[in-house]
């Protein structure tokens, strides 16, 4: 897939449309009037990423982890539980042992 | 008052272990510089309470013989920092009033070792930003002011408050944290040593994560020995970071042998810009003779994907915050935005994290969002990973080719003033990264150490980059630039 693209820039603007929906992936309420300049936030920055197309990574394994390790497997216990007070100390809103938001079902 | 607020680790752990001093005096005299430099805005919550508690333990441990290098030392802690008990907000809106109920491993470290905690310090807010400027608590004041000029100067970001604290002498020593230069550019603004560890090297547990795969935190003191004093404290394998390395922490304090003959130092020559000021250029070349006065071998080495180290970072740091910081969200701690009747959990959302999160924090966080996003994946974040591995290969070939460290500029100009770049585009303070980044990228140690004073009698730092798990050297090799360098500037107290 990545393969298509590899050549080819990426779209380099953002309209108003984009910048509303990369608001609604982070889940930030924006006002519609800071929509336009947020676009032109965006599309500076990525403009400035645009610069990665001109490297060659053909062939070039994605970076995951920088250190030289592999992830090992810790034994599948409890090792630091039975402290729901603690958890819940700073919650907003806590009921009855529980975090309470607002209804999510109707 | 506040003489003793001046020491070093180096020279109070002498003191203290001399009986010369107490730490409770020491610490008393911390808490009262800390008290009259509010003009500094570098803490965002005192603890002269439990700093005097702590002072009165260590003293006890000192009666009795078993006293740590870090015991009875006063010191500041980064926002970042979870303490227990004690507000840990990432210098963010949206963490309000959020007190931990645990320790991160990196301050637990430094108590069980004696040592003092005099308060939280300032920083941009979640580690974003270069000057300080995005805190919730404003910005933190470079205790240093251009010659003949009250204008107050930023004290660099993010570890801005840590920064200020120690160039202040408002604690001995400061943690900070760094993932794309928020150690050692700060440091470098204000005449202080800033120690970013190899990545693995310092625990991560309990450290609010920004983008996790870049964050180290490190040691920010007035000197290259108690840097490593400092590192020495907090390094080591911890089963709660699953990417902390299981490698055995050798003792940093006694490399610094000053001896550097035959050590190869590579100068790379993609870090020379265009629009470099001349007093970086020179600041530069008169550390490399430095190092080759001591006997070091200069070689000039490339780095040939430099120039797309900021780019790389400024898809990845946001990506990996933008998944990081998504746990924000009114439920579990900190700011929920107040919802009208009719509005759902989505609303809750969605507002709490419009109200908790500053202008530069969401900016990041939606442009990690849209990096990630079906569509863009491939063409921004997958590339920007792709870019990383060529970034640390370059690093790879030139230590492959025996070079021992990498000396360069730690900034690309000296402090500038608050409020100066209020209206320049986002990149613009983005580019104060450009030195330091590509360390993170690698995954390396770096360090910068004050050399020089600019024409308007401001501190410069230069930056000495280390082969992985070799900090030891490095500091080693640093020290040699302080010894030669011998920067003594002080900023004239004014607050």
């Amino acid at each position: 897939m990545g393969d298509h693209v590899k050549c080819k820039a990426p779209v380099m603007s953002i309209d108003k449309e984009t910048a509303r929906r990369a608001a609604h992936l982070a889940r930030i309420a924006v006002p519609e009037e800071d929509l336009d300049v947020l676009a032109t936030e965006l599309s500076g920055i990525l403009g400035f990423m645009e610069q990665l197309n001109e490297v060659d990574v053909d062939g070039v394994e994605p970076m995951t982890s920088v250190s030289p390790m592999s992830l090992y497997r810790r034994a599948d216990v409890v090792t630091d539980g039975n402290q729901p007070e603690k958890i819940l100390k700073n919650a907003p809103e806590a009921r009855e042992g529980f975090f309470a938001v607002p209804k999510v079902v109707e | 008052m506040s003489e003793l607020s001046k020491l070093t680790i180096t020279e109070a752990r002498e003191k203290l272990r001399a009986k010369e001093i107490t730490a409770v005096e020491l610490t008393q005299d911390c808490v009262d510089a800390v008290a009259a430099g509010d003009a500094l805005n570098a803490y965002c919550a005192k603890t002269p309470e439990i700093a005097l508690e702590q002072a009165a333990a260590a003293d006890a441990r000192l009666a009795s013989g078993d006293a740590p290098d870090m015991c009875g030392i006063p010191l500041g802690i980064k926002d970042l920092f979870c303490t227990k008990g004690v507000t840990s907000q990432a210098a963010s809106k949206i963490l309000s009033g959020f007190k931990p109920e645990y320790e991160s491993t990196v301050t637990t470290k430094l108590w069980d070792a004696g040592a003092v905690m005099l308060g939280k310090l300032n920083m941009d807010e979640f580690a974003m930003g270069s000057s300080n400027e995005t805190s919730v608590y404003g910005a933190a004041v470079n205790p240093w002011r251009r010659k003949g000029s009250d204008a107050p100067l930023t004290a660099g970001g993010s570890s801005g408050g840590s920064a200020a604290a120690v160039a202040g002498d408002l604690c001995l020593a400061a943690t900070g944290t760094d993932t794309g230069g928020s150690i050692r550019q700060p440091a470098a603004f204000t005449g202080t040593v800033g120690v970013k560890p190899t990545y693995g090297r310092v625990s991560r547990w309990g450290v609010v994560a920004f983008a996790s795969s870049l964050d180290q935190a490190g040691p920010m003191t007035k000197s290259v020995r108690d840097g490593a004093i400092f590192l020495n404290a907090i390094s080591g394998h911890d089963a709660k970071d699953s990417t902390s390395a299981n490698f055995d922490v050798p003792n940093f304090e006694a490399a610094l042998t000053g001896d550097i003959k035959g050590k190869k130092i590579g100068i790379p020559r993609e870090y020379r810009l265009d629009g470099t000021p001349a007093e970086i250029e020179k600041l530069w070349n008169d550390g490399a003779d430095m190092l080759r006065d001591a006997g070091a071998e200069i070689v000039d080495v490339s780095l040939p994907h430099t120039k797309y180290a900021l780019p790389a970072y400024y898809v990845l740091a946001p990506a990996e915050a933008s998944s990081n910081l998504a746990r924000y969200d009114g439920v579990r701690y900190g700011h929920r935005a107040t919802l009208a009747k009719g509005e759902g959990i989505d609303d809750m959302y969605a507002r709490t994290r419009a109200e908790g999160l500053g202008p530069e924090v969401k900016r990041r966080v939606m442009i990690g969002a849209y990096v990630l996003s079906a569509g863009f994946y491939d063409a921004y974040y997958r590339r920007a990973q792709r870019v990383r591995t060529l970034i640390k290969k370059d690093f790879d070939d030139v230590y492959a080719s025996g070079v021992d460290a990498i000396l360069t500029p730690a900034t690309p100009s000296a402090a500038f003033g608050l409020g100066e770049m209020k209206d320049a585009d986002p990149i613009k303070m983005y580019l104060n990264d450009v030195f330091t980044v590509t360390v993170n990228l690698a995954g390396l140690p770096g360090v910068s150490v004050p050399t020089g004073l600019d024409a308007q009698g401001l501190p410069l730092g230069l930056q000495l980059i280390g082969r992985p798990w070799e900090e030891g050297e490095m500091l080693n090799i640093a020290s040699v630039l302080e010894k030669s360098a011998e920067f003594t500037g002080k900023a004239a107290k004014w607050w």
